[in-house]
């Protein structure tokens, strides 16, 4: 069976995406990672756990309960690894219908077919690196986000939280609410920083409120909360012991760090959809039209992955991709596409939290010469100048040059700051030296479970020629 | 001082064992919380002295957490507790 549609990606923009396509009276499969729908934001404690629901606890829990009424074929705990059809024919071939390859969570390979595919794939995040970052005791905001929320788990007796952007403060209150010692909160940001995004955050007063909330329980629990700095080293033996922040340290042993969020494009890459360079957007995203359709024909991109907005504004996307999808299938829809108030407001909103959550350019140029910067393949930032000046000139040519972004990675944690040092070390703008031709396999799989019963002795030999 | 968050209900605690050590674990946990939760940070030695292997990312992306269940290569961050789990180093 062909679907009409498939949503690669469960999170607020995929499971609106796959609720809105089913409503419309598509056949539509969801394809999801983790155990159950939800995305980061909106992430579901595992069965059998209860911890106190929150605002966001609900959001998810609507959403979640409008895709299990919807009829989509929802297929959670699934790993995507092959891309296929849309556009990835021969030349000279028709288009095919999209397909992916995925391993289920039974561990059982199989490959679905779709005639559109949206893609809500979400961001990754973004830390920049510093002397001891690959120090066990460190881990991203979203990381700490994740142990918190979804798991109860507190990331140290002693944290230091530090980064830019919303998930500081809320990660500091998470702490704080949870019975932990927040050491210090190093903000990048300056107050002015926070000043100017101000009138855009007033358009969501429930934000504001929320932000005032977290900043008077750090003020009540004293903690030192420093603006405009930066974590200079993570230092210990083995484990994360103290944090520098230029002349001040830390005892710690845990610091949860992240500098923003960055979309995952992997999938839109791998298809040869039209990238552009938007630092405001969080870096590399697809080119969409205001239908939320790429470059590439029936292939649709919503949510964070396609430009960070933020929770709030990514259902609407999803659902208008969703709509969009069903036009140029040729389904007659019933209800027209309306943007509603909230909506603008949300966007504006997360457009203001994403320009703070950009990369920092002074950050980069921060980090020490033997500093590493790809930890799958331990390549320091040395390794990059050298291989410029030996005339890498994109992010291509620099993985055949240092093997930078070769690792199980595939380029996720070090491409970001790979390639604005290239771009520096070479004097042009980030965007001129590209990003990372898309790839499959999308994420690291067995062999054994894409190979099945395929055997050496059923790799098909002609029969030599006579001699 | 326990890192795990007072009242959170969790499912009855089961043991798995981390290098034959035994630990104390909820099921449906993730394996990396869990060590987390057990002051375990460092869950191998990787390849150099500068880049060991620990939780980073939590969500599946940056493959720093591998380790060995039951002689099977898994993402820490990914896999769930089971009673039993026999956890080794990649």
């Amino acid at each position: 069976m062909i679907f009409d549609v498939a949503v690669l990606g469960g999170g607020p923009a995929g499971m609106a995406a796959a609720t809105e396509a089913a409503h419309g009276g598509a056949r539509v499969v969801l394809l999801e990672e983790s155990p159950a729908p939800g995305g980061q934001v909106y992430r579901a404690p595992p069965a059998g756990f209860e911890m106190k629901p929150d605002r966001d606890r609900q959001e998810g829990d609507a959403l979640r309960a409008a895709l299990a009424a919807s009829g989509a074929d929802i297929r959670t705990g699934c790993r995507v690894w092959g891309l296929g059809g849309g556009p990835l024919m021969p030349e000279g071939e028709a288009a095919a219908p999209f397909s992916l390859s995925a391993l289920g969570a039974d561990g059982v390979p199989f490959t679905i077919e779709a005639r559109a595919l949206i893609l809500c794939c979400g961001t990754h995040e973004r830390i920049i690196p510093f002397p001891g970052w690959t120090l066990p005791g460190v881990i991203g905001l979203a990381a700490a986000t994740i142990l918190l929320k979804a798991q109860g788990i507190l990331p140290g007796q002693r944290v230091v939280v530090a980064g830019a952007g919303p998930l500081l403060y809320a990660v500091a209150a998470k702490i704080l609410a949870g019975g932990g010692s927040v050491v210090a909160v190093i903000d990048a940001a300056t107050p002015a920083e926070w000043l100017r995004a101000l009138p855009a955050l007033s358009a969501r007063p429930d934000l504001l409120a929320q932000g005032a909330v977290w900043r008077a329980g750090l003020l009540a629990a004293r903690v030192p909360v420093l603006a405009g700095a930066q974590v200079t080293a993570a230092e210990g033996d083995k484990v994360l012991s103290a944090v520098r922040v230029g002349e001040r340290v830390f005892q710690a042993d845990a610091l949860c760090i992240g500098h923003g969020l960055v979309p995952a494009t992997e999938a839109s890459r791998t298809y040869r959809a039209q990238h552009a360079h938007r630092p405001e957007d969080g870096g590399w995203v697809p080119v969409l039209d205001a239908a939320q359709r790429t470059s590439v024909a029936f292939l649709y991109a919503a949510g964070d992955g396609a430009g960070v907005r933020g929770a709030a504004a990514a259902p609407a996307a999803g659902r208008l991709a969703a709509r969009t999808a069903l036009h140029d299938l040729g389904f007659r829809l019933h209800h027209a596409s309306k943007e509603d108030a909230a909506l603008a407001r949300a966007r504006r909103t997360g457009a203001a939290m994403a320009r703070m959550m950009a990369l920092r350019p002074a950050m980069v140029a921060a980090i020490p010469a033997e500093t590493i910067i790809c930890r799958c393949e331990g390549v320091p930032r040395s390794e990059i100048e050298k291989a410029a000046a030996a005339g890498a000139n994109t992010i291509n040519q620099l993985k055949h040059f240092t093997r930078c972004g070769m690792g199980p990675c595939q380029g996720r944690m070090c491409g970001e700051a790979a390639g604005a040092l290239l771009a520096t070390a070479r004097g042009v703008d980030v965007a001129e030296v590209g990003f990372a031709t898309g790839r499959i396999p999308l994420r690291p799989v067995p062999m054994a479970s894409i190979l099945g019963d395929f055997d050496y002795a059923d790799i098909p030999v002609p029969a030599p020629a006579p001699i | 001082m326990s890192l795990r968050i007072a009242n959170v209900a969790r499912p009855a605690p089961v043991t798995i064992t981390v290098e034959g050590v035994p630990v104390m674990a909820h099921p449906g946990e993730s394996l990396a919380a869990v060590l987390i939760a057990a002051g375990h940070w460092r869950f191998g030695e990787g390849e150099d002295s500068t880049r060991p292997r620990t939780a980073f990312c939590m969500m599946g992306v940056c493959q720093q957490c591998l380790l060995r269940v039951d002689g099977r290569l898994v993402q820490a961050c990914l896999t769930p507790i089971v009673a039993g789990q026999a956890v080794t180093p990649a």
